[in-house]
């Protein structure tokens, strides 16, 4: 077992995980009640699968070409720094705008916060 | 084996753009739209990636970046616009 098969192994292995972390995402979106427990499933799960997959296409072309590609490295960053503020700021303009929770929720902690704020 | 499971991984990446696609396209309110959108820029990313591999080239991989950076932009350009009704004030005291 060479470098190469060794190499073509981690990233086939990588990106799998990240395919299939990706569609458990996308499921996520479909079936969760509100916008809330969507943006839930969609900004962890599918930061994971990218950064799964970025970091399994570093490994194969730093071991198969010897590339250390750093816009790969930047990439990697800034998806991991900015999906979760991306999340963050629609889910806070979300609730600013009087978007309903579901019906099975039970507390709203931030309306009382608000609301005594005033 | 290597270039098929590849093409696996890219198949299974279509069918979640596919789902996301769908939330776009009936979800009841606005930021709904916008978390899936994200999500879809997000997965594009991971496309471009997969596509490099498969091409065996190390051109693609500016887009990547670019393509985060562009996401970002235009999510926090939606919020903005959602939470005040203007992205851009040009209001001084504020």
């Amino acid at each position: 077992m060479n470098g190469n098969e060794i190499s073509e192994f981690i990233t086939v292995f990588l990106m799998l995980i990240g395919s299939i972390i990706s569609v458990i995402s996308a499921v996520g979106i479909i079936r969760f009640p509100d916008v809330y427990t969507r943006s839930h499933a969609a900004t962890k799960s599918s930061t994971l699968a990218v950064l799964l997959t970025l970091v399994g296409a570093f490994l194969y072309f730093f071991i198969t070409e010897s590339l250390v590609s750093v816009r790969l490295i930047l990439g990697i960053v800034f998806v991991f720094l900015t999906s979760p503020v991306a999340g963050h700021l629609i889910i806070r303009a979300a609730y600013r705008s009087n978007v309903k929770l579901a019906d099975s929720t039970v507390e709203d902690e931030l309306k009382d916060a608000l609301h005594q704020k005033d | 084996m290597f270039t098929l499971i590849l093409q696996i991984a890219l198949g299974i990446m279509a069918v979640s753009t596919l789902l996301y696609v769908i939330r776009v396209i009936k979800g009841p309110t606005v930021p709904d739209r916008v978390v899936a959108l994200d999500a879809i820029g997000i997965n594009l990313i991971a496309i471009t990636a997969l596509v490099s591999i498969l091409l065996k080239t190390s051109a693609f991989l500016d887009i990547i970046l670019l393509l985060g950076i562009l996401s970002f932009i235009g999510t926090i350009a939606f919020s903005k616009f959602l939470e005040k009704g203007e992205i851009i004030e040009n209001d001084r005291n504020c």
